[in-house]
């Protein structure tokens, strides 16, 4: 049992290391160039962000709408934070603090409004995202609505990569954990959870946390790559975005929202030579899947590892037996 | 003996109407009591004042357990259930999308010792823990002979085994004190006989007391010890089985002259 874990493990580790070396010669060889680079910035954020809040939408039953006010408060935080003090270390400081404030947001918006339920709290969590939009707008540190400039750029392919593993990781761990199915129970059956000695508040309040600890980090990665943060970057499309990403990829799916983000990203950029009907397109993509799989692309389900020794096995199996077909029909002739 | 629950003066109104009224229940350690009465006669409502579900307008319960007495009424229900009350529910409330195993693990909760940061790290005391988990939960799972199953998922499993699979969440958290509302429901007289057995069973090795709410009488009044029944949201009549069968409000209210008879 535990070999086989190890055994995982290090395939997991396999895995990460290849993917990375392998984006980065890609990065080096300027096959992505920095146009692409722009995507594959856009696709790790909108994993961060997606994971995150399908731990708080997807796993714990939540219905959020204010993932957009999280990211921008993580955003101002780091670009308010490396303006200041333009090294690395400031940005290390910048994302924390932005992760840090985010979370704690989180906990004082989160501890009255997830009394409500369903609707009401989505309601709720766009009010919230709105309040913390024209906060930004009318504060003087934050330059109000025309925004902070040149905001220095520390994020680069490497720290997005660690921080969107870590992010995933950290969540994937919780979700395994006692917290975790705890949270899981909370949106099966609420007051059953609640029956078997789940306080059920308390887990809700952690999984908005730790979403919006996340969304935080991502909103910093975000404002140390793109150089300009203004408040309406951060408006309830942005929210809704997110949110579209967790939908499609299956609601309590980590792995289906890594491949709506990875997916979406891409066919965004493709169809930005389309500049007029590119949202007409988008949308229809999108009521075309919801359509063939309402229950997102994943559903509840994940794809592990394990999904390529399955493959290998039917690889393997089906070339023994396109073999023995040959051989017997050798035998025919 | 000693007292273990003790309902004083229960009530709970909801608006205009009184859905229980002035109910005072007294149970002994180990004891199995029935609740029955006609529908709608608040059986349910006890439950859910018990458990935390619905905060009393009046009254007190009090559980008392090791010595110490503590006021349930006014909790919320996971404290209930930390003091050691389990319940079941009358339309089955399974967490239906998840596995078997997992049901009984998320009762289990209460119980297990590592804290959010080995969660999230999965830090040593993580695995310990988790492989304890493990353990029980299978010993558990298999005196219900669900263990085979533990990777199916509720929702597909027999009605009969979801039946099964409510006690043995209950059981879980470790309970002292058990609620069974209409465990029988829905199930065949051979199914029936077979839970009778296993409430028995259950209740020596975990060592519980139970209190029961069902409308088979065949299941009642063969293993409870004491019955209490309610009508309108009061106790009309107290008893051994033989006296509530011959109990002349009951039968007004409820039974029927064939069980006054049998």
């Amino acid at each position: 049992m535990k070999k086989i874990f190890e055994k995982q493990a290090v395939r997991k580790l396999i895995f990460l290391a290849l993917t990375f070396i392998i984006v980065q010669l890609l990065i080096y060889a300027d096959i992505i160039d920095a146009y692409l680079q722009n995507t594959l910035t856009a696709i790790c954020i909108n994993i961060i962000l997606a994971v995150s809040l399908n731990l708080i939408t997807g796993f714990t039953g939540q219905f959020s709408l204010g993932h957009a006010g999280f990211m921008s408060i993580g955003a101002y935080t780091c670009a308010i934070i490396t303006l200041r003090m333009p090294t690395i270390f400031g940005f290390f400081l910048g994302v924390f603090a932005g992760a840090i404030f985010a979370a704690l947001v989180g906990f004082i918006v989160g501890l009255p409004t997830l009394r409500l339920r369903g609707d009401y709290l989505a309601i709720a969590t766009l009010g919230m995202a709105e309040i913390i939009r024209i906060i930004f707008i009318n504060l003087k540190i934050t330059n109000g609505a025309a925004g902070l400039q040149n905001i220095p750029r520390f994020t680069n392919w490497t720290w997005l990569f660690i921080f969107m593993v870590g992010t995933v990781l950290l969540i994937t761990n919780f979700l395994k954990s006692t917290h975790g199915r705890a949270c899981i129970a909370i949106r099966e059956d609420e007051i059953a959870a609640d029956s078997m000695g789940i306080n059920t508040t308390k887990y809700k309040v952690i999984a908005f946390i730790i979403g919006a600890f996340c969304a935080g980090i991502a909103g910093a990665l975000y404002a140390s790559y793109f150089y300009f943060l203004k408040p309406n970057i951060f408006d309830f499309l942005k929210s809704v975005n997110v949110l579209v990403i967790v939908v499609l990829g299956g609601l309590g799916s980590v792995s289906g929202s890594i491949l709506a983000a990875i997916l979406l990203e891409i066919i965004s950029t493709f169809l930005q030579s389309f500049s007029e009907l590119r949202m007409v397109i988008y949308a229809l993509l999108l009521v075309v899947i919801m359509l063939f799989r309402p229950q997102g692309l994943m559903g509840s389900k994940e794809v592990t590892l394990a999904v390529f020794n399955r493959l290998g096995g039917n690889l393997k199996s089906g070339m023994s037996k396109l073999e023995q077909r040959f051989k017997s029909k050798k035998g025919r002739v | 003996m000693s007292v273990i629950l003790n309902i004083e003066k229960l009530t709970k109104s909801f608006g205009g109407l009184t859905a229980v009224s002035n109910v005072n229940i007294k149970l002994e350690q180990g004891e199995l009591v029935g609740l029955i009465g006609p529908n709608g006669a608040g059986k349910t409502t006890v439950f859910n004042l018990l458990t935390g579900v619905y905060v009393p307008t009046a009254g007190t319960i009090t559980l008392s357990k090791e010595g110490k007495n503590t006021a349930l009424q006014g909790l919320k229900p996971y404290k209930v259930c930390m003091n050691g009350v389990a319940r079941t529910f009358q339309n089955i409330r399974l967490f239906k999308d998840l596995t078997v195993l997992d049901n009984v693990r998320i009762a289990m909760h209460k119980n297990v010792k590592y804290g959010l940061l080995s969660g999230f790290l999965h830090l040593p005391s993580y695995h310990r823990e988790e492989k304890k988990l493990m353990e029980k939960s299978i010993e558990l799972l298999k005196i219900f002979k669900l263990d085979d199953k533990k990777d199916e998922y509720a929702k597909n499993l027999p009605y009969g085994e979801q039946r099964h699979l409510e006690i043995a969440r209950a059981l879980a958290t470790n309970p002292v004190l058990l609620l069974l509302d209409e465990p029988a429901a829905g199930m065949n007289p051979a199914e029936t006989a077979k839970l009778t057995e296993l409430i028995k069973w259950i209740r020596e090795k975990f060592n519980l007391t139970i209190i029961l709410i069902e409308h088979d009488m065949s299941l009642v009044m063969k293993i409870c010890e004491r019955i209490y029944v309610l009508d309108y949201g009061m106790v009309i009549a107290k008893g051994t089985p033989d006296e509530i069968k011959t109990n002349k409000r009951v039968i007004e209210a409820y039974l029927g002259e064939d069980v006054s008879n049998a």
